[in-house]
C-alpha cells in the first residue's frame, strides 16, 4: 500500500466549489481542539460568532463594513494578477489614496457635498494609481521587477502617511494624537440603518459590477486576457504591452485607492496612523482566493468580514487573548489556500502493482 | 516476437470529450508501432495515458504480461518507457548539457560534469548527432530540441520509446537521421511507438500500423499489408478529399518588392545576406531550402519580428522599410509562425477569442469599446465549421486542443480577413491529410482572389504541387529560382545543399 499525490487531469466544477467549503469545516475542527483546550465548547462558540457577524443587523452591518475595503483592494490586486502582473502593493496604495481624498476634504475649501465626494473620489482614485504606475512604468520601460517595486513602495507610503499626521497634517485639537482633524460633514458618506454601514460598501459592489464588465465585455478586458494568457503572442497580435503593463496598475493600483477614500469618508472621517490594519495584503489573499473573478471577490471579502468580525466578538465574549484569534484566522486561511492544492492533485492509495 | 505491451480497451474521457472511446493494441519487443490517426483522433491522449500523466477511465495496460498502473510518467520512466512530446519542454534560458541534466534522476548535489558530459557526448557521438552541449536551448532550431528530448531518453536506457510528431519538425534530411536512429535503436532491441500524419514516412519505418479513429482503434496492419493508399483510404473513411484547381494566369503587379535585405542574428551573424525577391499579385512563391538558411529570419523581417539590418522593402512603389506606413502594411500581412505554442496563441482562452486575436479591434467584432460578443461566436462558429476544428466543450480553453486542431485555428484566424500577402511557414505541419489538402485549398483558392502568397516548407511535394514558382535559400541567400512544372525533387535538393547553383533565374 501506498499513498501517492496525482496531478488532476482536468478539475471539476464541482470540487472548485466543494473543495473551499470542505476546508472551511476542517479549519473549524482543528480550531476546535483549541478552544476545547481554552475550555471553551467550540460548538457553542460557532453558533455565537455566526450570530455575532451575521445574526443581526449590527453584526451583519459590522461585517459589511469590515468587506468593504477589502473587496475593492482585492478587486484592485485580482485585475493587474489577470495579467500576471503582481502587485503586492495594495497597502501602500490604499494609504495613498486615503491621503489624497484627506487632502481635499481637509484643504481644498469645497463645500459642497457632491462636488467634495467626487473630487475626494478622483483624487484617491489618481494618487492610488499613479502610485501603482510608478511600478508600472519602471517594469515597462526597464523591466524592473513589479513585486519588489510594489512592495516597497508600501513603506514609503505608510510612512508618509505618518510624515503628515505626527506633522504638518497634525490635528492641533488631537491631544497629540497622529491624525488629522476630523473632516466636515459634507465630506462624510452617508451611513445606514443606524449603523456604521456606509455608502463605500455599495460604491464597491458597483465596482465589482463595473470590473466584471470591463474584463469580460470591453476591448481592454480582452487585451489584458490575452496578454496574461500569453504576452509573447499578444505582442505579436499587435498589442503594445508596455503601455498595456502601465494602465493596469494605474487601475489597479487606483482601486485600491478608492479603498482607502471609502475608509476615510465613509468610516474614520480623518486620516491616522494605522490607517488599514493590513487590508492590502488581506487583498492579495483574497485575489487568489477569488481566481482573480470579480464576483469571487466579493463573496471571498464577506466570507473575510465575518472571520474578522466573528473573532472580534470570540475575543470580547470569551475573553480570549487576541493571539487566539490571530490563531484561528490564520488556521482557516491555512485550510483555503490548502484546498488549493487538492483542486489541482489529489492523494490516492495505491495497493503495491507498480514495478520497475 | 514477444509482447511488450498490450493495451485494453483503454477510454479515457475530459468534460465533455471523450477522447479515447476504446483502444487495443500491442507493441512487441523491438518493433516500429505506428499509430495513425486524424487530428483530435487521441493520439497524443493514449500516450500520455502510456506514461502516467493522464489516467485512463476504464481498461488495462500489462507490461511483460504484468497489469501496471502509472500515476505519473515518472512510474512509466522508471518501467523503462519514456516519451518526446508533441510540445517540447525545455528551459530555454538554459544550456543543452543544464537542460539534459534536469531530466536525469538522483544526480548528486555536487556532481561530476565532465563524466555526465562524456556520457551524454557518447550518445551524441554514436548516433551522429549534430549537437553542441553549451549552446542555449533557445537558440537552436526546433529540430534540435527535439534530439535534446531524445538524448534523455537514451541516457535513461528506455526500453519503449514514444515519438509524438516527430517529424513534423524536422527537415527531410534530419528525418532520414532520426530513422536510421531509430533503427539502430531497434537492433538493440527497443520498442517504438511513432506518430505521424505522413504517409511516406509511416510506409518506411513502421513494422505495423495501429490506425485510431475518433478514439477507438480500427485496425492494426503488418508490414507488407498497408501502402499509402491503403492507410489514407483507413484514415479518411467515407470523407471526401477537398478538390482544388490551379489558377494559371498571373497577374503582373509587383505587391512586394524586396531588394538587398540583409537581417543579423542574435549572434551578429548575418542570417539574411542581401537577398532580393519579387512577389507578384496572386503568386504562390515556394521557398525550399535546409531549416536554418533564412527562411525563417525572412519570414520575421517581413512580418515586423525582427529588424531588418540593412535593405528596403517596397509594397507597390511605397518604400516601408522603416516608415510607420510598414506597421499598418505588416497588420495586412498574414502570418503563420513557426512556433506555434509560443507566439500563435492565448492558450488560456477559448477557441471564439483565440479567433480574434488579430482582428479584435475591427468594427464587426466591437460596438465602441465594448466587444460584440455575438459576433465574435458566429464567427467561431463559422470557422470552425469550415476549417473542420474539433474544440471541447463551449469555452474552454485552447490549450486543450490537439496540435493539429490548434494549427488549425491559428491558419483560420491567418485567413480569416482577406489578407494581401501570407507569409506561411510549414503551414500543414502537423495536418492530418483531409486537413492538409484543405488548408492547400485554401491557399490556392485565396491565390484567385488575388492573395499572395510566400510559402516556406520542407515538404518538397507539397511547395511542387502548390508553388508558380520556387526559390532555393542556402545560407542566408536566395541561390537560384525552380519552375515547379519542368524541376524534379533531386534538382531542387541538389540545390538546397548548395551543390548547384540555379537553373535560370
Ligand atoms: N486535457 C484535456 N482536456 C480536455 N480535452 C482534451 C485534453 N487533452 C485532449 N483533449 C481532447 O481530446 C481529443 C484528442 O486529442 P489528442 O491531443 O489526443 O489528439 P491527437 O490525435 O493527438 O491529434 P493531433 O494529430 O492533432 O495531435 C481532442 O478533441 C482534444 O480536444
Ligand atoms: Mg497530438
Amino acid at each position: 500500500m501506498k499513498l501517492v499525490i496525482e496531478r488532476r487531469d482536468t478539475s471539476s466544477t464541482l470540487m472548485r466549489f466543494a473543495a473551499p467549503v470542505a476546508s472551511i469545516f476542517v479549519a473549524l475542527a482543528f480550531a476546535g481542539f483549541l478552544l476545547l483546550a481554552a475550555g471553551i465548547n467550540p460548538l457553542e462558540a460557532y453558533r455565537e460568532i455566526l450570530i455575532e457577524a451575521v445574526g443581526s443587523t449590527y453584526g451583519l452591518s459590522e461585517t459589511l463594513v469590515k468587506a468593504t475595503p477589502l473587496i475593492l483592494a482585492g478587486l484592485g490586486v485580482s485585475i493587474a494578477f489577470r495579467m500576471q502582473i503582481w502587485n503586492i502593493g495594495a497597502e501602500g496604495q490604499i494609504y495613498i489614496g486615503a491621503m489624497g481624498a484627506t487632502w481635499v476634504a481637509l484643504f481644498s475649501g469645497l463645500e459642497n457635498h457632491w462636488m467634495l465626494m467626487i473630487t475626494m473620489f478622483s483624487a484617491a482614485f489618481i494618487c492610488g494609481g499613479l502610485w501603482a504606475g510608478v511600478a508600472g512604468f519602471l517594469r515597462a520601460r526597464w523591466s524592473v521587477n513589479e513585486v519588489i517595486v510594489t512592495l516597497l513602495m508600501n513603506y514609503i507610503a505608510i510612512l508618509l502617511v505618518d510624515y503628515l499626521v505626527y506633522g504638518p497634517w497634525r490635528d492641533p485639537q488631537g491631544f497629540n494624537f497622529p491624525l488629522t482633524a476630523q473632516f466636515a460633514d459634507a465630506a462624510r458618506f452617508a451611513s445606514f440603518f443606524d449603523t456604521r454601514l456606509h455608502s463605500g460598501f455599495f460604491l464597491a459592489l458597483v465596482f465589482a459590477l463595473l470590473l466584471y464588465l470591463f474584463m469580460e465585455r470591453t476591448v481592454w478586458g480582452y487585451q489584458i486576457k490575452v496578454i496574461g494568457s500569453n504576452p509573447q503572442a499578444a505582442r505579436y497580435a499587435g498589442m503594445r504591452t508596455g503601455q498595456a503593463v502601465f494602465w493596469v496598475l494605474f487601475l489597479s493600483g487606483a482601486i485600491a485607492g478608492v479603498a482607502g477614500f471609502s475608509e476615510v469618508a465613509g468610516l474614520q472621517y480623518r486620516l491616522q496612523h494605522g490607517l488599514s490594519p493590513g487590508y492590502g495584503y488581506t487583498a492579495i489573499i483574497i485575489a487568489w482566493l477569488a481566481r482573480r473573478s470579480a464576483i469571487g471577490v466579493v463573496i471571498v471579502s464577506l466570507l473575510m468580514g465575518i472571520l474578522l468580525v466573528g473573532g472580534d466578538s470570540l475575543q470580547m465574549l470569551w475573553q480570549l487573548p487576541i493571539a487566539f484569534v490571530y490563531a484561528f484566522q490564520g488556521l482557516i486561511l491555512f485550510f483555503l489556500l490548502g484546498s488549493d492544492f487538492f483542486i489541482q492533485y489529489r492523494l490516492k492509495l495505491i495497493r503495491g502493482i507498480r514495478h520497475g | 516476437m514477444p509482447e511488450l505491451l498490450q493495451i485494453e480497451h483503454i477510454r479515457k474521457t475530459f468534460p465533455g470529450v471523450i477522447a479515447l472511446d476504446d483502444v487495443s493494441f500491442t507493441v512487441a519487443t523491438g518493433e516500429i508501432h505506428t499509430i495513425l490517426g486524424e487530428n483530435g483522433a487521441g493520439k497524443s491522449t493514449l500516450m500520455n495515458v502510456l506514461t502516467g500523466l493522464y489516467h485512463p477511465d476504464s481498461g488495462k495496460m500489462c507490461l511483460d504480461g504484468t497489469e501496471v498502473h502509472f500515476t505519473s510518467p515518472r512510474d512509466s520512466l522508471a518501467c523503462g518507457i519514456g516519451m518526446v512530446h508533441q510540445h517540447f519542454m525545455l528551459v530555454p534560458a538554459h544550456s543543452v548539457f543544464e537542460n539534459i541534466l534536469l531530466a536525469l534522476d538522483k544526480v548528486p548535489l555536487l556532481y561530476n560534469r565532465k563524466q555526465y558530459q562524456q556520457k551524454i557526448q557518447k550518445i551524441i557521438d554514436t548516433f551522429e548527432l549534430d549537437l553542441d552541449l553549451d549552446t542555449e536551448v533557445w537558440k537552436l532550431s526546433i529540430g534540435a530540441q527535439q534530439w535534446i528530448e531524445l538524448i534523455k531518453l537514451l541516457l535513461r536506457d528506455c526500453r519503449l520509446l514514444i515519438l509524438d510528431e516527430p517529424t513534423a519538425v524536422l527537415t527531410p534530411q534530419e528525418t532520414d537521421r532520426l530513422f536510421r536512429v531509430l533503427r539502430l535503436l531497434q537492433e538493440q532491441g527497443k520498442s517504438i511507438i511513432f506518430i505521424s500524419h505522413k504517409m511516406r514516412e509511416v510506409v518506411e519505418i513502421s513494422d505495423r500500423v495501429t490506425v485510431l479513429k475518433k478514439g477507438r482503434s480500427i485496425s492494426t496492419l503488418d508490414r507488407g499489408s498497408f501502402d499509402r493508399e491503403i492507410l489514407a483510404g483507413l484514415m479518411i473513411g467515407q470523407d471526401k478529399i477537398p478538390e482544388w484547381q490551379k489558377n494559371l494566369q498571373m497577374s503582373e503587379n509587383i505587391v512586394l518588392d524586396i531588394r538587398n535585405l540583409s537581417v543579423r542574428n542574435d549572434r551578429g551573424l548575418a542570417d539574411l545576406d542581401q537577398v532580393s525577391l519579387q512577389l507578384k499579385e496572386g503568386e504562390i512563391l515556394g521557398i525550399a531550402g535546409i531549416a536554418g538558411n533564412g527562411q525563417k529570419a525572412l519570414a520575421e523581417a517581413l512580418t515586423g519580428l525582427k529588424p531588418v539590418t540593412r535593405g528596403k522593402i517596397f509594397a507597390g512603389e511605397v518604400d516601408i522599410t522603416h516608415s510607420t506606413a510598414r506597421s499598418s502594411y505588416i497588420s495586412g500581412i498574414a502570418h503563420i509562425p513557426e512556433d506555434r505554442k509560443s507566439i500563435g496563441i492565448a492558450p488560456d482562452l477559448d477557441v471564439a477569442d483565440n479567433l480574434i486575436m488579430k482582428s479584435y479591434k475591427n468594427p464587426l467584432f466591437r460596438r465602441g469599446f465594448f466587444q460584440n460578443r455575438g459576433a465574435i461566436r458566429r464567427n467561431a462558429e463559422d470557422k470552425v465549421s469550415r476549417f473542420a476544428i474539433k474544440t471541447g466543450p463551449d469555452g474552454s480553453p485552447v490549450r486543450y486542443l490537439s496540435g493539429g486542431n490548434i494549427q488549425k485555428v491559428i491558419i483560420a484566424r491567418e485567413l480569416s480577413e482577406n489578407p494581401r500577402v501570407l507569409v506561411a511557414l510549414y503551414p500543414t505541419r502537423g495536418l492530418d491529410i483531409g486537413s492538409a489538402e484543405y488548408i492547400h485549398k485554401v491557399i490556392v483558392e485565396g491565390a484567385g482572389r488575388g492573395m499572395s502568397t510566400i510559402l516556406i516548407a520542407e515538404d518538397l511535394d507539397e511547395l511542387l504541387k502548390l508553388s508558380d514558382r520556387i526559390a532555393v535559400m542556402f545560407r542566408g541567400r536566395i541561390i537560384g529560382y525552380a519552375d515547379p512544372r519542368r524541376t524534379t525533387r533531386e534538382e531542387i535538393g541538389l540545390m538546397m545543399s548548395g551543390e548547384r547553383q540555379d537553373q535560370a533565374s
